[in-house]
């Protein structure tokens, strides 16, 4: 435990030393920040319609704002995900501070688990940009607070899954751009995947949409903890770091 | 320390090291010689628990590479090739790091850094971004990174390489400075530093291991016969060296005399003898005695070089470029 601690403390350091933390902080406060803005612009401008036309449709927040948001949030995360993960393990191996490590009384899941962790510190870092905006709608309405806690629960899953991949996809190669846009094309794809079900409902089909790791976010999206989808997240999660400590240990079989 | 039986590691297509045994006692500094690509990184990568290998057994302070890694990691202080140095970390948050990682803590930690930075002279680039530090630095911010958790066995893979002599001789100064507390196997393809600061020399060429001896042995070894070498002065301002050759021929126990080197009054000559043969005084007798000066006499010694291509058979001109190719 306390050697993961200190994998986890000199990955989070290094985020925060060099600019990338605070890139992708930024781009990630800009991005989020217009599709909320769009999303109240949106809800407030359909509110005074209603009242113009004198209908008394019930308005919900959760449901029009937060629940979108948090399905954008899963998406834009996609994206993100890769610049956290492609540099873990390749730049270690680029620079041969990987023998260091390799060769200090620390076992191999300790290194491989406090990575990850630090990534998924610096994605929680990401999503305290979308709090800060949720705060607002606390302050001027009156959403549902236990939905969104269950919404940023998934979030935290989804990632942890696809974090976990972009950290085996790291071990592969010494070269963080081929870490990278390998582990933005596996996201994107595990993203689209679902588009299967669309026009197809063979089996093959069905799989291949299960597989997909936005549709088990919906669940967690309206609020409901569906034990289905935390397992297909946490099964991914155990998976990616499995497979991250098979390569690890290739890596000194093959090098 | 280190027993080392039959151990072997193969690649796909190669053989990187083939069955090699060798043993090093507590304390002694070992040079582990040999021409590039002889496998010397691959069998340092082995010891230090970075590489399994294929078969036969490495032993390092009593805990086998293979059944007890965690228990060989902390009793060794590894420096790669090129110092495994994080560029974005100052120098004291580095070997606070490595520290930790090697299992210190609190105020043993602190007073370790303090006394690795005094020791290998780096208390002056504490504050420094190691991205930024000049390669002497760096080496020896690598040092410390391998002795900060005052480990039984230091192993050091080429740790003069691409310094400047001044930088090179610190370094070795320091290396040596370490021994008795530590045993140390250090690699290198420079003779000149094993006849400097190793007393135990392990030669391997091609994976395979080709003598382990002390540098003096080693030397002894090689030579087989004696040889002196011989620098005479006629008196008129000439000299006629076919003369003093067989002047010097006649000397009783003189097996071969060769001319190397004849310019104006000066010839000097190479003389073997056989071995336990003291010809000295009868040599110099010789040529006093025939109305000649004698400028200089002295043994031969057979550099390490010499002894090292001997024992390599490498007598190709490429590996010969490569072997003095490092000295300068």
């Amino acid at each position: 435990m306390r050697n993961i601690l200190i994998i986890c403390r000199k990955e989070l350091r290094s985020y925060f030393v060099s600019p990338v933390a605070y890139i992708l902080l930024t781009m990630f406060g800009l991005i989020f920040g217009f599709f909320f803005w769009n999303a109240l612009a949106y809800f407030v401008m359909e509110g005074m319609q209603m009242q113009l036309r004198g209908s008394s449709f019930p308005m919900n927040l959760n449901e029009q704002i937060i629940r979108p948001l948090l399905q954008n949030v899963s998406v834009i995360g996609l994206f993100f995900i890769p610049m956290i993960t492609m540099r873990l393990f390749a730049e270690e191996k680029r620079t041969g501070t990987i023998e260091l490590l390799a060769t200090s009384p620390v076992r191999d899941f300790e290194v491989i688990v406090g990575k990850w962790l630090a990534a998924m510190a610096l994605y929680s870092c990401l999503l305290l940009f979308t709090a800060v905006n949720f705060a607002f709608l606390f302050k001027y309405g009156n959403p549902d607070w236990k939905p969104l806690l269950v919404g940023y629960l998934g979030l935290l899953l989804q990632a942890g899954a696809l974090l976990a991949v972009g950290t085996f996809i790291s071990t592969l190669t010494k070269n963080q751009i081929i870490a990278g846009a390998v582990t933005f094309g596996v996201c994107l794809l595990l993203w689209v995947l679902e588009w299967v079900s669309g026009y197809d409902s063979s089996t093959w089909a069905r799989v291949l949409s299960y597989m997909s790791v936005i549709t088990h976010f919906e669940s967690f999206a309206r609020g409901v903890i569906d034990s289905k989808d935390a397992l297909f997240y946490a099964t991914m999660i155990f998976l990616g770091l499995f497979f991250t400590a098979r390569s690890m240990e290739s890596l000194r079989w093959r090098s | 320390m280190i027993i080392v039986k039959e151990l072997t590691k193969r690649y796909a297509r190669t053989t990187a090291v083939d069955q090699i045994s060798f043993t090093v006692e507590k304390g002694q500094i070992v040079g582990f010689l040999g021409p590039n690509g002889a496998g010397k990184t691959t069998t340092m990568r082995m010891l230090t628990c970075f590489l399994p290998p294929s078969s036969g057994s490495a032993t390092v302070a009593g805990f086998d590479v293979l059944e007890q890694p965690l228990e060989v990691k902390r009793r060794i202080g590894y420096l790669p090739e090129t110092p495994p140095l994080y560029p974005e970390m100052a120098t004291a948050e580095y070997l606070q790091f490595v520290g930790r990682l090697k299992g210190l803590s609190g105020t043993e930690l602190q007073s370790r850094i303090d006394f690795v930075c005094e020791r290998c002279a780096i208390s002056d680039v504490k504050k420094k971004l190691l991205g930024r530090l000049s390669k002497g630095y760096r080496q020896r911010v690598g040092l410390a990174q391998a002795i900060i958790h005052n480990p039984d066995v230091l192993i050091f893979d080429e740790p003069t390489a691409g310094l400047d002599p001044k930088q090179i001789n610190e370094t070795r100064d320091l290396i040596k400075g370490l021994a008795g507390n530590h045993t140390i196997v250090l690699s290198t393809h420079i003779l000149p530093e094993v006849e400097q600061t190793c007393e135990q020399v392990i030669i391997i060429n091609k994976g395979k291991l080709v003598a382990t001896d002390s540098v003096r042995n080693l030397r002894a070894r090689a030579r087989g016969a004696e040889s002196i070498v011989l620098e005479v002065a006629g008196r008129n301002g000439t000299i006629e060296t076919a003369a003093v050759q067989q002047k010097l021929e006649r000397v009783s126990g003189v097996s071969r005399v060769s001319c190397k080197d004849e310019h104006d009054s000066r010839a000097v000559f190479e003389i073997e003898s056989q071995k336990g043969k003291l010809m000295r005084g009868d040599l110099a007798r010789a040529v006093v005695e025939s109305g000649w000066d004698l400028n200089e006499l002295r043994p031969a010694a057979m550099s390490l070089e010499e002894i090292f291509l001997q024992l390599t058979g490498t007598e190709s001109a490429a590996e010969k470029a490569a072997v003095s190719g490092g000295q300068s």
